[in-house]
């Protein structure tokens, strides 16, 4: 065992009072995604929390092998909702992956987007915004009714992927920052559009803002807002990780408010529940900052539904709509009847549930990148429920879920569009 | 060391992917779910057709290579550990089609690999049933059922996985097929060879196709729940339920340790000063006849001195009322790091003696230990919380799992009412049976396994 791999065990035991409280049972194999296509026990939670252990005990020479099976993972946390012993699975693999990919060291691809261009938002809109301009000359359109392209030439990263085109403008650009008073709703939010709102789908962001106008909702839509930081964080990158959530507590501090929303529901896991939990290296005051914004995260479904108390008067007739729980909605946040009472809002909307409705849908974030064949495995499970259910339209409460099925239901040719569920409801206003 | 040669040639018939022998694959098949030490094997290996689980069989024999069969490694007594020495692991989830399911003649065919849950939501499907529901179904095979024999919470009414097997077709030690029952509902043909299989623990032969039996479901059932201050007073509640000639599909007992536990969880407001409550649920093929049974049952369990009792008047309420049930393990697994859960099983008669045994034991050992189970069926789950790490605590944990198995071999019962022996029990198996059991047994053994291939070590040690 050399110096190295025995200080990567030592930098393990912090997990260790986490990792103990599984009991092996193996019941997180009924549920973990993963698992289901490759049958390989390495996937799943128990696996995954035994070679860590077993790392941690300097069992195991190589790191290399434990980093893969660790990587091999969609953070869906649908073992932690799952699991009879409450192991905080999630916390114990961010952490892991931070402790392994920092000893490891980042992959110089990864290095260069998180470092140079994530961590530093007004570079990083402005490389977006010239690629937006150029797209249209690589890519040609795929489905008329989803909206997505795939590529006219052999891309490395596009390859085979019907992805959706990033907007021709983003939300930032359609929509002035703003600072505005609660109206008689008496309430003042704050909002943070996140990336893919910002720079896909800013059709989003926009029936966010319209529905609090409606609601006379006061908003504070700052401008200079950075990525929430998963993607460094799941790639292991702390640092990077760290920048980000300053650079966000900074813009977000300025102002007074009641809730900060978010229409993404891994931002709002991120926000709510990940930054706290990263942060307790960090110093006191950092610390209770974090907390302080933590705390009034929320999405916008549920505030909606719990705040507002928006109401669904009638079972609606028309389009069928069926509705895709996303992990970190369901799994993380406990949201899951709001966005279904608010698609009942809609008259012309005829909701009906899909099966395994809260069955995720494969993307994981970069794990789509790295292991595109299984994320199309899973994400193909979730098109065939989808178009099973018979609906028109599949809405659900995360932008990385829509490009995801987006992607699926595009190269199966299926004529289903891919809302979110604001964008549903702004429509009844 | 397995040669490299072996190694090309397991690869060529299962193919590379379902040959695994990087550290990282082979350590996450060193464990299962008994709280013992693992054993990395030196190769794992996953056949996904019948022919190429034989090959593979017949490969590790003449390699001298000690194989265990693995399911989904839920078992409780550390039957897929495999053995220090070239082990090697024998994955069934490669095999897990259902072949047939025949609803005139009321049986099905199933590879080993096919998951518990998935096969009685099928057989569900075709208005049959299968009732072995052991608490690890959603994810167990049902090759990991019958090697184990695996009960559930019906066991009392339906009986337990032994009752279900009609025939087992395996592969013996050299790897050839040997066939035992079949698939009429009598037949006596040759040595009851398919009933020797089950329980077996991987130790006899290697399974490649079960038959199992189907019965009609039942078409209505009511639960009640009962609390009591006096746990004899329930421990006589089942006495007479049974006296009555009723069989009720459940009867579920929660002691006061373990009441106190859910409600820490749940804040479900359950009763924390009852000794003991009841889930009773009973069944039938006819809904006035259940309706009759659950009103005889209300009023034993009042008669008995049940001091509350509640039924459930739909589905959701008696949703409602299993939720103490549902949420025993978890509740008693989040109270500390270890869990180390028993299934010492005494005659039902004997209950209320058990549970004061177990607590008293509890007390000398200073441990926390929750108990609930299968009333009906005197299978309990006395639960240690504890944390393994701690050694000297530890200790006392082995201590008082002894005391406990010799109270339960006491009062007439059994050291394991489902979960196995595997290597967690096999030094106590002498002292509930004799030695010349034992002798019988690895007699047997030899027999059929003469280089002791098989899942060497369990059950019978050796
Ligand atoms: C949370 C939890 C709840 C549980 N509840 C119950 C319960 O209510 N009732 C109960 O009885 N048990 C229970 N168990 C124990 C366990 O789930 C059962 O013993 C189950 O039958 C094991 O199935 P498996 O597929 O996981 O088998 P494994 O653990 O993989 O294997 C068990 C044994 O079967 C052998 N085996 C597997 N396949 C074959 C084959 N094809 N040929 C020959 N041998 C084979 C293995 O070698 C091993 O010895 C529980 C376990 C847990 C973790
Ligand atoms: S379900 Fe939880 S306790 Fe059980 S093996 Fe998975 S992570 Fe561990
Ligand atoms: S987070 Fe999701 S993909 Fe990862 S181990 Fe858990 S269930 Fe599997």
């Amino acid at each position: 065992m050399s110096a190295d791999v025995h200080q990567l065990a030592q930098m393990l035991h912090e997990l260790d009072d986490q990792m103990v409280s599984c009991m092996k049972c193996g019941l997180c194999q009924a549920v973990c995604p993963v698992f289901a296509e490759t049958m390989s026990e390495g996937d799943v939670a128990r696996g995954k929390i035994a070679l860590l252990e077993n790392l941690a005990k300097e069992m195991i020479q190589d790191p290399q092998g434990v980093q893969k099976k660790l990587n091999m993972c969609l953070l869906c946390g649908s073992c932690a909702a799952n699991c009879p012993s409450g192991v905080k699975v999630l916390d114990i693999f961010l952490k892991a992956r931070v402790i392994v990919n920092t000893y490891m060291g980042l992959p110089a691809a990864k290095k260069a987007i998180f470092q140079g261009l994530l961590t530093k938002p007004a570079l990083f809109n402005s490389v977006l915004d010239v690629a937006s301009k150029f797209q249209g000359v690589f890519t040609k359109t795929a489905n008329e009714v989803i909206g997505s392209s795939c590529s006219r030439i052999q891309a490395p990263v596009i390859g085979e992927r019907h992805f959706m085109p990033l907007a021709k403008k983003p939300l930032r650009k359609l929509e002035a920052p703003r600072n505005s008073r609660p109206g008689k709703s008496g309430y003042r939010i704050a909002f943070f559009p996140g990336c893919l709102i910002d720079k896909v789908y800013p059709q989003i962001g926009q029936a966010v803002l319209k529905i609090m106008e409606h609601h006379e909702v006061g908003v504070y839509m700052p401008a200079g807002q950075a990525c929430c930081g998963i993607p460094a964080l799941a790639s292991g990158d702390k640092n990077s990780f760290d920048k980000l959530v300053a650079c966000n507590v900074d813009v977000f501090e300025k102002e007074n408010f009641d809730y900060l929303l978010t229409a993404c529901a891994t931002c709002t896991a991120t926000m709510h529940e990940i930054w706290p939990l990263m942060s307790g290296n960090l110093p006191q005051s950092m610390q209770d900052r974090i907390a302080a914004l933590a705390t009034k995260v929320m999405d916008v479904n549920q505030f909606l539904v719990d705040v507002l108390k928006v109401e669904a008067p009638v079972a609606g007739t028309g389009t069928k709509v069926t509705y895709h729980d996303p992990c970190h909605l369901k799994k993380s946040m406990k949201v899951s009847e709001q966005p279904r009472l608010l698609l009942k809002t809609n008259p012309r909307v005829e909701f009906v549930e899909m099966a395994d409705a809260d069955r995720c849908c494969g993307c994981g974030g970069s794990f789509n990148l790295e292991h595109y064949t299984l994320s199309k495995e899973i994400g193909t499970r979730k098109r065939n429920d989808i178009v099973a259910s018979e609906a028109q339209v599949v809405a659900t409460g995360c932008p990385a879920c829509m490009l995801q099925i987006s992607d699926m239901l595009s190269q199966h040719h299926d004529k289903v569009a891919v809302k979110h569920v604001v964008e549903l409801y702004a429509e009844t206003l | 060391m397995i040669s490299a040669t072996l190694l090309a040639t397991f690869q060529k018939l299962l193919g590379k992917e379902n040959v695994m022998d990087s550290e990282a694959d082979r350590h996450a098949y060193s464990y299962d779910a008994a709280v013992l030490d693992a054993v990395v094997p030196e190769l794992v290996l996953r056949p996904t057709n019948s022919e190429q689980l034989g090959r593979t069989v017949a490969l590790c024999n003449e390699n001298k290579l000690p194989m265990t069969v693995r399911g989904a490694g839920t078992n409780l007594s550390g039957g897929t550990i495999p053995t220090k020495e070239h082990g090697v692991v024998i994955l069934t989830n490669g095999l897990n089609k259902i072949l047939e399911i025949n609803e005139q003649d009321l049986y099905a065919v199933v590879e080993p690999g096919v998951v518990t849950a998935k096969f009685a939501a099928e057989v569900a499907k075709r208005g049959l049933f299968y009732p072995p529901d052991p608490g690890s179904q959603a994810v167990s095979t049902l090759g990991g059922n019958v090697a184990e024999n695996a009960g559930g919470l019906r066991g009392l009414k339906y009986g337990v996985t032994k009752d279900y097997v009609m025939g087992v077709n395996f592969w013996n030690a050299e790897g050839e097929y040997v066939k035992s029952g079949g698939k009429t509902v009598k037949c006596v043909t040759g040595l009851n060879i398919a009933q020797l299989m089950v329980g077996s623990e991987g130790t006899l032969g290697v399974y490649d196709q079960i038959i199992l039996k189907l019965v009609p479901p039942p078409v209505a059932s009511k639960a009640m729940l009962a609390e009591f201050d006096d746990i004899n007073k329930a421990s006589e509640t089942v006495a007479a339920i049974i006296a009555n000639k009723i069989v009720p599909c459940t009867l579920e007992l929660l002691d006061n340790a373990t009441i106190k536990y859910v409600d820490d969880f749940t804040k479900a407001g359950l009763p924390r000063d009852a000794a003991a409550i009841l889930l009773i649920e009973v069944d039938g093929g006819h809904v006035a006849l259940v309706e009759d049974d659950a009103v005889k049952v209300l009023d034993i369990c009042k008669k008995n001195g049940a001091r509350h009792v509640q039924t459930a008047k739909d589905a959701a309420e008696k949703n409602k009322l299993w939720e103490a049930r549902r949420n025993a393990l978890p509740a008693l697994a989040r109270a500390r790091p270890t869990t180390v859960l028993e299934d010492a099983t005494v005659p039902r008669s004997q209950i209320p003696a058990m549970i004061k045994a177990i607590n008293d034991i509890g007390s000398k050992y200073r441990l926390q230990i929750g108990t609930f189970g299968h009333a009906g069926d005197g299978n309990l789950h006395p639960t240690i919380l504890t944390d393994r790490r701690d050694k000297e605590e530890f200790t006392r944990v082995e201590h008082a799992i002894d005391e406990i198995f010799d109270i339960a071999l006491q009062l007439g019962g059994t050291l394991s009412g489902e979960h196995g022996i595997g290597i967690a029990k096999a030094k106590w198996l002498e002292k509930e049976t004799s030695k010349a059991t034992i002798i019988f047994s690895r007699r047997l053994k030899k027999a059929v396994d003469p280089e002791y291939l098989l899942n060497p070590g369990k059950i019978i040690g050796g």
